[in-house]
């Protein structure tokens, strides 16, 4: 069957239409489980929204759920220990008041670190999570000064007992992977996402920043919200709520 | 001049008879090595896996003799930089069969990747950052599986032993 271009753009047309059915609600939904086989793509930007009101003061579940699920461990050395995600305690010096908030990569859409790393081993994924490919990085550790979050970590030491889905080694760079096995395998959450509600203060929210429907880009788009450093124009894939 | 010819082939002669004698030895050694399973320098690699899926893999072993590596370096950046998760050719797949039956691990003197890959001489890198144990929810009959630590302890001795082999890349 031959279509001339008019019969093309009427029968895609048609296709698109029938696709939509009204603003947000649509026949294919964006957020389905990818299958293994399908690569990602940039119909989906995965993000975190952290309400620093609700994070409690002296509450590290986020941070040992991270531990846990990646296989972090620590060789008590603070100065070098890997740290993924990290309590930061906020005070304001007039009134006194004081907060806490959690603070991990902030997966920007303009990723500092991807711009300096020389061999191309920082990068971004399509689906907006940003990751370290330690095949490829030689330990120059640029992506650590050049993150305004300072989110990065080296690893000093040998590593043993890792996780099978989380690799890490001597001599090379990592951070927050926003828990790309659980995003790849469909889970809808991170470990300290899932840690959070547990502990019933629900401070972090794990979502689709481009799915209209999904709770994070509902929250995001009724409420207020900030970027850390937004004066840098990163465009983070964490916002926060209370600070 | 007669003395010093009658020399050379008096040398010769004991030269032929020597090396006749020490490739006679080593042929029987080679040929008891193979008869009681192991070598005289090199332990012979060891395939001691778990055959619960079957005992076929992904590809003809001519194949992955040769091209394993190929497979799993494509798959790592498949994997990596688009997140297409397949199980046929990834490293935790190979593991889930290939690692021993005791240990549960790869490595190890009786593990399949380090014992073949000493038997080579290639140098094996993937551990360094990958675990090199079985999932142990994978063992059907639920074959005894080493603790976590007992495994690490054991690669950790493992890799002392053959660190003097390192800079002997592929």
């Amino acid at each position: 069957m031959s279509m001339n271009r008019r019969q093309f753009l009427g029968l895609s047309g048609a296709a698109v239409a029938a696709a939509t059915l009204a603003p947000g609600l649509r026949l294919i939904e964006l957020a389905q489980a990818r299958s293994p086989e399908e690569a990602t793509t940039s119909l989906h930007r995965w993000g975190l929204l952290i309400d620093s009101s609700k994070c409690a003061d002296g509450c590290t579940s986020c941070v040992s759920a991270c531990a846990d699920e990646n296989g972090i461990q620590s060789h008590s050395r603070p100065a070098t220990d890997a740290q993924w995600i990290r309590k930061v305690t906020l005070k304001d010096k007039q009134s006194g008041h004081v907060q806490t908030l959690p603070l991990m990569c902030q997966h920007c859409a303009e990723p500092p670190c991807v711009d300096v790393c020389p061999t191309g081993a920082s990068f971004k994924r399509a689906d907006g999570i940003v990751l370290v490919d330690k095949h490829i990085c030689i330990g120059c550790r640029y992506c650590m000064m050049a993150c305004p979050y300072k989110a990065r970590s080296f690893i000093h030491e040998v590593t043993t007992g890792q996780k099978a889905h989380a690799p890490r080694g001597k001599g090379t760079v990592e951070s927050c992977t926003l828990c790309v096995h659980k995003v790849d395998r469909g889970d809808g959450s991170t470990a300290c996402a899932d840690a959070c509600k547990k502990e019933g203060h629900q401070a972090i929210l794990f979502g689709d920043l481009k799915d209209p429907a999904s709770e994070i880009s509902k929250r995001l788009a009724s409420q207020p919200s900030t970027q850390l450093r937004a004066d840098l124009k990163l465009n983070t894939g964490v916002r926060y709520q209370g600070i | 001049m007669r003395t010093v010819n009658l020399l050379r082939i008096l040398t010769s002669l004991v030269l032929a008879t020597g090396l006749a004698l020490a490739s006679f030895s080593s042929l029987a050694h080679e040929k008891e090595a193979h008869a009681t399973g192991k070598s005289g320098r090199v332990p012979m690699p060891v395939l001691n896996i778990n055959t619960d899926k079957g005992d076929k893999c992904v590809q003809p072993e001519d194949i992955m003799r040769r091209d394993h590596m190929k497979f799993i370096l494509h798959q790592r950046d498949k994997t990596m930089h688009e997140g297409i998760r397949t199980t046929q050719y990834s490293l935790k797949n190979c593991i889930d069969c290939h690692a021993d039956v005791k240990t549960g691990s790869v490595l190890g003197k009786d593990g399949f990747c380090e014992s073949c890959h000493r038997y080579a001489a290639v140098q094996l890198d993937c551990f360094e950052c990958h675990s090199a144990l079985r999932d142990a929810s994978v063992l059907k009959n639920g074959a005894a599986t080493a603790p976590p630590s007992a495994v690490r302890a054991l690669n950790v001795s493992q890799k002392k032993a053959s660190e003097p082999a390192k800079g002997m890349k592929p």
